[in-house]
């Protein structure tokens, strides 16, 4: 947790001065009682009114300048435990940022989000509670127990007494507790998945006439889910009649034994007073405290989940002397070309071990594709498909072998230029809030419309575009949700293509089209962008059938590198698929 | 704030009112019970005037009180925790039964038209703030008041001069609570909005971090999120400060009120108004007074989102059900698979017509592919067959009997439905197969996987038939996800089926053997196939082909080809050569 401090090291005056400011006032607090006492054990005693309002005045300066130092505090807290938040965040951000795929694979994007949002949300408010709190209840705490020793150290054992006891039924309610917090979790979880199923299942729910026992099955966990509450509520409702109990014996006591203590003169009525109001005062402190504990506890968690991140370092990232390597002219090269490459995931246990074969994501792969060609590459889910194409942007780094683009190796391109080089069109079709010509934008900042334009015909789009009340200006909003899937792909691949990138790869995106637009959009790709290399992923054959070398992936591996008639006679496995779409005559033709 | 709500919510806890009168009774003793600790602890002070004069006798008695009201103050509390407790947890349970109850049986337009993570939040959360800031909340603010009443009664039987200098500052502090909370709540709102617009862009750039790869977009991503953090520390700040502002201005209203009931009372006593003890009795009332007004204000506060939560709640609850069956409606048995659409006219807005005198006729056992692009409506005609909804005009007949006089159950039992959105729930393989019987054998199971071509790989899972089901379905492949759902089908055997063949991400060996169950399943079944497969298509009896909503096609393979329509032109474009 403490190595986090580091964002704090702009806000050293705040978190400082805070709790200083913060002690001034517990101080102040702490005077109070012993001044009533002696406007009691004085004032009243001697009969002596000018010293009581006097005093009073004390009181009231007291409380003016407690104010005024604790809200100097409370402002110190919210800049620094905000700025620490804000720097934070951005720093989590940008190191997010420099992640490869494999990294964030590993955490998986909504563990990311909480870490960035929910956890960095805690870290702040403890710092916060640290600048306000943390000097302060345990100081009023052993404050209020050095005062009263300071009147009467016999009559403190009491406090003393009751400040173990409190303690030990924090300890034991929380304990007990906590762990049935959890088991409650638990069944709320529960209780959302069933809800989730229903929504999402609703159609096969009725189709099946099962409502009634979904609805048994919800009310089940519902039962489960409030009879743990109840459960937890039980034990939890004795924590505050527990605590005011133990405080007011406590209070009982000191009378009890304050008597006795005043009846050998050794003790005044104020005093008494003034010790009752300490016992008060420790109660109060101590809850704060319990409350620190866990707030601090759970931050510690937050810290080490935060913490995580930053101790992963991206796997991908410039090697030194990154440069491109500028072509003679004249000469001509391969656009991309992949050099027997091997590719195993991190984590898919380590490929030297027994079973290597199975392990790899890629196995043995060799090809080129001159610039120009298309590049058709199919085969089932999980047989890397996906992972080939993400190899050429570097998005993971092979094991074996080398990926060339433009005849150079990409390991030693400078990321950023390897990247413009190519048009990514993923396979899920997904739009940034903003508008069209936002959207577009993406590879090229400063793209014209007339640019834009030329890419939404290319992929079929600038029909629908068109149509649009604001054109290139329409609203786009998250994910891209007001648009069809079709209309999404689209959009995504004329993306791509603004600013006409050199390579551009098309991930299974043509899922939701339907045929005909499906052949125009490669039609148009074609005539329209000659030079650009082309690498199409599908599970389609007819989308793949025209391509100028097919690639069938089986398992990783490579079992057939051609064209479309050739393959479909020696290639079984492509022979295979291309029979379970097509029949034998619409292959053939 | 609004009392026909309130009334309505209160309506929930009906069954539980023993509990809520005992809460409220027992929040009224148990402050009653603390209220007077002060009192007496005073009056044992008032008994030890000082060196030798202190009158042991009375401060037992007087002690004996105290403690017993401490122990009265004590059970009381704890015995009201419980019965809240109990109102609280059996509500929400009550409310959240009765709410999913109520989406099982609403029209299907409701449940598609709204967002489900939305609702998922109205079923989980809403409850839960109802529970906490109305249930809780009205105690609290119950307490609260009797503490405020009860103090000043308190004081009254003790001085009405030094209660009156409490009242006179009571203002300032009810001023102070509440100009507090106002002022946070607004910027509370804008804290979270904030906080929420930077969710929203994390959510979306981290989401897509492969594109933002991809497209180099890193550095003007995170220039976007540093300009939405530096909005959300503005206002972060802000909201942080003004509310922890509450806590030290209580507590200087409290010492203000602490020094005027020391020093007017410190002259009383002097003047010989009141004793010592009764003064050290109002000290700590003083201490307490302004405590109570800081948690009234904070409950309204609570109390207005909790009423807006259960606004929400009871925007589910309000819904209409579907129509309910005919009360002569009949059950339909044995069924061959004959369906007749007539005339029938049907759109989900009157604005946009969709389906427009639709005729078709079914024999039983015939295949029917319904084809056309992505997004062409093609589940519009199951969603009326099965009867998700009802047609605005025409009719469809099952057996020559309308399907509004059929009970929905029955005819929706007689369709066997596969769609590509697979769906299972989060129990056994086992459960997930017996799902629409619950009491079959595990031999008919097993037959039924083994027609589905799913018992090999079950066979092959962990604990094979009774592996438990992640909910994302992680454990399965979509391809075999898809198996389990024509094996539940099986087991069922209906005489009609509806099937949706995948349009892509499944693996072809999976895919040919779904082909292979969806083969064996049609036979002798009437079938309303949504079509990607040429195969499927050119064998089907009957070609619907839709395009944006409309039927714009219907006959044969063959037929359609000549016509040279819209289907010719999509079966042709496949085979274009591209350049």
């Amino acid at each position: 947790m403490f190595r986090l401090a580091r964002f704090l090291r702009d806000f050293k005056k705040q978190v400082i001065l805070g709790p200083l400011f913060k002690l001034t006032e517990a101080i102040f607090e702490l005077i109070v009682p012993l001044v009533m006492a002696q406007i009691i054990d004085v004032g009243i005693e001697n009969g002596d009114r000018g010293y009581v309002l006097r005093m009073g005045g004390v009181l009231l300066l007291l409380g003016v300048v407690g104010l005024c130092c604790a809200l100097v505090c409370q402002y110190f807290a919210s800049v620094a435990s905000q700025g620490f938040g804000t720097k934070l965040r951005n720093a989590l951000f940008d190191h997010i940022n420099s992640f490869s795929h494999a990294e964030i694979d590993k955490f998986g994007t909504p563990s990311l989000i909480t870490r960035m949002t929910n956890d960095i949300n805690q870290l702040q408010y403890a710092v916060a509670m640290l600048i306000r709190l943390v000097v302060r209840a345990p100081f009023l705490a052993i404050g209020a127990l050095v005062m009263a020793i300071s009147i009467d150290w016999k009559l403190s054992l009491v406090f003393l007494a009751a400040v173990i006891l409190i303690v030990i039924v924090l300890y034991l309610v929380m304990g007990k507790a906590v762990p049935f917090y959890r088991q409650l979790q638990k069944k709320l979880d529960k209780i959302s998945l069933i809800a989730r199923e229903n929504l999402e299942g609703n159609r096969v729910i009725r189709a099946f006439a099962k409502q009634d026992a979904e609805k048994t099955r919800f009310a089940a966990a519902s039962e489960d889910c409030a009879a743990t509450a109840i459960r937890v509520g039980k034990i939890s409702a004795l924590l505050n009649p527990a605590t005011t109990v133990i405080i007011n014996v406590g209070i009982l006591a000191v009378v009890w034994f304050g008597a006795g203590r005043v009846n050998e003169g050794d003790l005044l009525q104020g005093q008494i007073i003034a010790l009752v109001n300490y016992m008060m005062q420790i109660l109060l402190a101590l809850i704060v405290v319990a409350n620190l504990v866990v707030t601090f506890t759970k931050a510690s968690a937050c810290a080490t989940r935060v913490n995580e991140v930053f101790d992963t370092s991206p796997s991908v990232t410039d090697q030194p002397g990154a440069h491109r390597e500028e072509p003679a002219p004249g000469t001509k090269r391969d656009a991309i070309c992949f050099d027997n490459v091997s590719f195993a995931y991190v984590g898919a246990e380590k490929p030297e071990e027994e079973d290597k074969e199975e392990k790899y994501a890629l196995r043995g792969l060799s090809f080129t594709a001159a610039p120009g060609e298309t590049i058709g590459i199919i085969g089932g889910t999980g047989s890397g498909k996906s992972t080939l194409v993400n190899l050429i942007p570097r998005f993971y780094d092979v094991t074996h072998g080398a990926v060339r683009v433009d005849g150079q190796d990409v390991r030693t391109y400078p990321l950023e230029l390897l990247r413009s080089k190519i048009g990514m069109v993923p396979q899920r079709a997904t739009l940034f809030a903003g508008t069209i010509a936002d959207n577009l934008r993406w590879r090229k900042p400063d793209a014209t419309e007339e640019e834009m334009e030329r890419a939404l015909k290319i992929a079929q789009a600038w029909e629908f575009v068109q149509k649009l009340p604001d054109g290139l200006l329409a609203p786009v909003t998250q994910g891209g949700r007001n648009f069809s899937g079709g209309q999404r792909q689209r959009l995504t691949i004329a993306r791509a293509l603004v600013g006409e990138p050199e390579i551009l790869i098309l991930d299974d995106s043509a899922s939701a089209l339907d045929f005909a637009t499906d052949a125009a959009l490669r039609r148009s790709i074609k005539e329209e962008t000659k030079g650009m290399t082309v690498l199409i992923v599908s599970q389609r054959a007819s989308s793949i059938r025209r391509a100028d070398q097919i690639i069938v992936l089986d398992d990783g591996v490579p079992v057939g590198i051609g064209k479309h008639e050739q393959l479909l006679d020696s290639c079984q496995v492509y022979h295979e698929i291309c029979l379970s779409q097509l029949s034998e005559q619409e292959a053939r033709r | 704030m609004n009392r026909k709500l309130l009334m309505r919510l209160l309506g929930y806890t009906r069954a539980y009112r023993v509990y809520l009168i005992g809460a409220f009774v027992c929040a009224v003793l148990s402050v009653s019970a603390s209220l007077l600790g002060p009192i007496l602890v005073g009056r044992a002070i008032d008994q030890m005037l000082g060196a030798g004069r202190v009158d042991f006798a009375s401060i037992v008695q007087i002690l004996f009180w105290f403690g017993a009201s401490i122990a009265a103050s004590a059970l009381f509390q704890w015995v009201m925790s419980l019965c809240t407790n109990i109102v609280v947890h059996r509500t929400v349970r009550d409310l959240r039964c009765e709410a999913f109850n109520k989406l099982n049986g609403v029209a299907l337009r409701y449940i598609d038209s709204n967002a489900h993570g939305d609702l998922m939040n109205r079923l989980i959360n809403d409850i839960d703030f109802v529970a906490d800031g109305l249930l809780q909340g009205l105690t609290q603010l119950f307490t609260g008041i009797i503490t405020i009443v009860g103090t000043l009664l308190f004081m009254l039987s003790v001085n009405a001069l030094i209660t009156l200098v409490v009242v006179l500052v009571t203002p300032l502090s009810l001023f102070v609570a509440s100009f507090i909370a106002k002022k946070t709540n607004n910027m509370f709102k804008e804290q979270s909005r904030t906080q929420g617009e930077l969710g929203g862009y994390v959510e979306e750039m981290l989401g897509n971090q492969k594109v933002v790869k991809a497209f180099s977009y890193e550095q003007r991503s995170a220039q976007k999120f540093r300009e939405i953090n530096a909005r959300l520390y503005q206002c972060g700040q802000k909201a942080q400060f003004f509310s922890s502002l509450s806590n030290p201005c209580t507590r200087f209203v409290n010492g203000i009120v602490y020094a005027a009931v020391g020093v007017v009372g410190a002259l009383s006593a002097i003047s010989g108004w009141i004793t010592v003890g009764q003064l050290s009795s109002f000290l700590t009332y003083a201490n307490q007074y302004t405590k109570p007004f800081n948690e009234v204000t904070a409950v309204i506060t609570q109390l207005q989102t909790a009423f807006a939560s259960a606004q929400r709640v009871f925007g589910i609850l309000d819904e209409p059900m579907e129509t309910p069956d005919k009360p002569n409606a009949r059950v339909l048995k044995d069924c061959q698979g004959r369906v007749a659409v007539q005339q029938v006219f049907f759109s989900y807005q009157p604005q946009r017509p969709l389906i427009e005198n639709f005729n078709l006729t079914v024999e039983p056992g015939q295949r029917i592919a319904i084809v056309g692009p992505t997004g062409c409506g093609k589940t519009t005609l199951i969603n009326l067959l099965m009867r998700f909804y009802d047609v605005d005009a025409g009719q469809i007949l099952v057996e020559g009997t309308p399907v509004q006089d059929i009970t929905r159950n029955s005819l929706r039992r007689m369709f066997g439905m596969v769609l590509q959105d697979t769906w299972l729930y989060s129990g056994t393989v086992r459960d997930n197969i017996a799902y629409g019987r619950p009491d079959a054998s595990m031999e008919e199971i097993m037959e039924a996987a083994k027609k589905a071509h799913a018992h090999s790989f079950i066979m092959r899972l962990p604990q094979g038939y009774d592996t438990v089901l992640t909910e994302d379905g992680g454990n399965l492949s979509q391809g075999q996800r898809q198996l389990l759902c024509i094996a539940r089908v099986m087991l069922v055997d209906p005489p009609m089926l509806i099937l949706d063949e995948a349009t892509s991400s499944i693996d072809t060996r999976t895919e040919i053997r779904i082909q292979k169950a969806f083969d064996h399943m049609m036979q002798g079944r009437t079938s309303f196939i949504v079509a990607h497969r040429l195969s499927t298509i050119r064998e089907a009896d009957k070609i619907l082909v839709m395009d944006s909503g409309h039927i714009v096609e219907q006959g044969r393979h063959e037929e359609l080809l000549a016509k040279g329509g819209f289907y010719a032109k999509l079966y042709n474009s496949q085979f274009a050569a591209e350049a």
